[in-house]
């Protein structure tokens, strides 16, 4: 939903990033107001999973230029986890499993801190397990999961609303779903896009990043970005993403008439 | 990232005090006479004198081991005093005539006896350097009658069950520390249950060396008769010291028919410190033997001390159906070096044994899991499971498995599986992406891994072991 006089969420300035030395991130610019959605879109090593890491705080990427600004403040002075506190959210394209420990006790643990650190009230086990019942209908999840180790033998598609399930608890301001399309069938690619759907609201913004356009039939996003070699090459609506998919990635360099300042305003 | 992980795993040791108590000290060396004198001390009789000197023949006939995954310097075993004991002022008659500079260090180390016990439950035999000071809840134990007190009170009190049983599981010429240990034992724990008793409650040891230059050689000799059961439970501390100390103990258990015996332990000998000064040679031969038809022994061990640990709680599966079990968490830091694991000699029909065993490796630390699994021919329908998992923090420590399997009988089941892990920094950032901080992070990917073994410890026992463990790793991530 675009507002031009809602707030401006994140606003990036000419980010360059490193890994392991080598460049990825050449001068990425991007503005979010609440109430958005946001696509971005291009091949693989264009460089946006990495953005979405380094968005979130991961230790491996190095940032050697320019600036970004989340809900006010430096996101810089913030260390990944006060990050996550101050609701950015990142759903993991490949969430990693933690053998012995169990869902159940990994949500509490996450869910409450962050509560507390927004000056809110905490769960016991029992509330909260009440509670997380009541949001796993919402992606159509077994309550089994919640006895079962973090991510610990769970498909590709029960991973991926586990991570939905996470930010359903989580509630953050700025969500950021790292190809959360890939590895769903279509029926797990409906709820996880139907979850998205309604714990998105005129007070956060979703950026999501994807290879595909088949996501963004069920996510409809307001601005598509495309991006290449570490830059975003080109912003435009949401019909953008059916032309990428007629056309394919290459289609882009041949047009002409391109422009990546439709996000500004 | 692995700043924060360095942290966590370089906490210091809480145990490093001395207490400053008087020590009767034997001179340094090893030969006859320090026997006999040993054997004098202790006012022993004849037979036990005779059992220490055919020991001391064999001891000297063997060499040192060195199969072992570990590196350590020639150890000069005439550099040791094999007798310290705390001086006591008067004999002492009960736990409040117990200096109270012992009872100080006792607090430190978080064992209130009174307290503990009585909150507990806990019934507590104390060593101090080789001398057992004072037993707890002993006359509460004889109305069933139980008898818990030191090997040596034991000697006197109830020689025929001592002479029956020591040396049975474990021989004086097993191997060349418990040939040492046969020689020169000064102390440990006696532990009878008579047929048909369950013991009403946990029995503790806990283990203290506390002058430098000494070594401590206790033994522990635990029966249960027919029907019988019993949990026991051991820990052991050590102040720090630059110089290496050698800690060889024995532990004997031995179950008869449908009897079982626990056998827990968290051990937190000084490790040395972080470029590898100093610590405990924590080299150990302990043993049980399921004699019994339907027995059962069960080791769980928290190994988180040490500089060199190097042990293998086993189970002589003898008895028809007896079943043997062998928990483990090693955990090593900085230049800590442990070789540990099982063996499981199935001899009995329908035998069963479980191995789970858990390292943690951080630092420059090597871990070795050592276990064999043997099936004698007579063991028709044996079953063994064994699982390994390893994990590494950081990219300067080392772990290994080494499983040998012997079967001889066609009927017989194995099964070994092992993994190895790493904290990697995308499992901790997954954490922190959640808002959760890399401390918590840790403690909870580790007490998650070392999950399995840490459910068969006994509660209070269990808190102890996830604490230990959060304090040994605390700061090494980040």
């Amino acid at each position: 939903m675009i507002d031009q006089n809602s707030k401006t969420l994140l606003e990036v300035r000419g980010l360059h990033a490193n890994v392991s030395g080598i460049e990825i991130l050449k001068g990425v610019d991007l503005t979010v107001r609440s109430g958005e959605i946001h696509a971005i879109m291009g091949i693989n090593g264009s460089g946006k999973s990495t953005f979405a890491k380094i968005l979130a705080g991961h230790p491996a990427y190095e940032v050697t230029a320019g600036t970004i600004i989340f809900n006010d403040r430096n996101l810089f002075d913030l260390d990944p986890e006060e990050r996550a506190r101050a609701g950015v959210f990142l759903a993991f394209q490949y969430p990693i499993e933690i053998p012995g420990v169990a869902n159940n006790q990994f949500l509490r643990l996450a869910y409450n801190t962050v509560q507390s650190q927004r000056g809110k009230e905490e769960l016991d086990p029992l509330e909260f397990d009440d509670f997380v019942r009541e949001k796993m209908k919402l992606l159509e999840m077994s309550p089994d999961f919640l006895d079962r180790s973090v991510n610990e033998g769970f498909s590709g598609g029960e991973k991926k609303r586990n991570e939905i399930l996470q930010m359903a608890l989580l509630e953050p301001k700025l969500a950021i779903l790292d190809e959360t399309d890939s590895g769903l069938d279509i029926d797990a690619l409906r709820i996880v896009a139907n979850g998205v759907n309604q714990l998105t609201n005129k007070d956060n913004a979703t950026i999501l990043v994807t290879h595909y356009q088949r996501l963004l039939d069920y996510i409809v996003p307001d601005y598509v970005h495309v991006m290449e070699s570490g830059r975003i090459i080109k912003t435009s609506g949401k019909e953008l993403a059916k032309e990428l998919e007629a056309h394919g990635y290459d289609w882009i360099n041949a047009d002409d008439g391109c422009s990546t300042t439709g996000v500004r305003a | 990232m692995s700043a924060v992980l360095q942290n966590l795993v370089n906490q210091p040791y809480r145990h490093g005090f001395v207490t400053e108590i008087e020590s009767d000290i034997a001179p340094k060396g090893l030969n006859e006479e320090i026997i006999r004198l040993i054997s004098s001390k202790k006012n022993e009789p004849e037979w036990l004198l005779a059992f220490r000197l055919q020991a001391y023949e064999k001891w000297l006939s063997m060499t040192e081991p060195r199969w072992q995954n570990v590196k350590y310097p020639e150890i000069d075993f005439q550099s040791i005093s094999y007798y310290s004991a705390p001086k006591p002022k008067k004999k002492l008659a009960s736990m409040d005539e117990v200096d109270p500079e012992l009872l100080r260090t006792f607090e430190k180390l978080g064992v209130p006896m009174h307290e503990r016990a009585a909150l507990a439950g806990v019934a507590v035999d104390v060593i101090f350097d080789s001398v057992s000071v004072a037993t707890t809840y002993k006359e509460k134990l004889a109305e069933v009658g139980i008898i818990f007190c030191s090997i040596s009170e034991a000697v006197h009190t109830h020689p025929e069950l001592v002479k029956q049983y020591l040396g049975t599981v474990v021989p004086t010429g097993d191997n060349f520390y418990a040939a040492l240990n046969s020689a020169v034992f000064t102390d440990g724990s006696f532990c009878f249950i008579p047929k048909g008793v369950k013991c009403p409650m946990d029995l503790s040891t806990y283990f203290r060396i506390n002058t430098e230059g000494s070594g401590q050689f206790e033994r522990t000799l635990i029966i249960a008769e027919e029907g019988a059961s019993v949990s026991y439970l051991e820990g052991c501390t050590a102040p720090r010291f630059d110089t290496n100390q050698l800690h060889a103990a024995v532990v004997e258990l031995i179950a008869l028919d449908n009897a079982e015996i626990k056998y827990s332990t968290v051990q937190n000998w000084y490790a040395g410190d972080e470029k590898g000064v100093g610590g405990i040679y924590n080299f150990v031969t302990k043993r049980g033997l399921a004699k019994g038809v339907n027995s059962r022994i069960s080791w769980t061990q928290v190994e988180t001390g040490s500089a060199i640990t190097w042990k293998y709680p086993s189970c002589i599966l003898r008895g028809d159906n007896s079943v043997g079990e062998f928990y483990s968490v090693a955990v090593t830091n900085n230049y800590q070096q442990a070789d540990t694991g099982t063996k499981m000699i199935h001899i009995g029909r329908n035998t069963r044994s479980t191995i789970v065993s858990k390292s943690i490796s951080a630092g420059h630390s090597n871990s070795s899991y050592r276990g064999l699994v043997r099936v004698a021919p007579t063991a028709e329908n044996a079953r063994n499971y064994s699982q390994c998992d390893s994990m590494l923090i950081g990219d300067q420590c080392g772990a290994n498995t080494f499983p040998y399997i012997q079967v001889n009988n066609n009927s017989a089941k194995v099964e070994h599986e092992a993994s190895t892990s790493k904290i990697g920094e995308d499992q901790l950032f997954y954490f922190l992406q959640r808002g959760i901080g890399a401390e918590e992070a840790v403690s909870m990917i580790i007490n998650g891994f070392c999950k399995e073994v840490f459910q068969q410890l006994p509660m209070e026992f269990a808190v102890e072991a996830t604490k230990l463990l959060s304090f040994k790793l605390e700061g090494s991530v980040g």
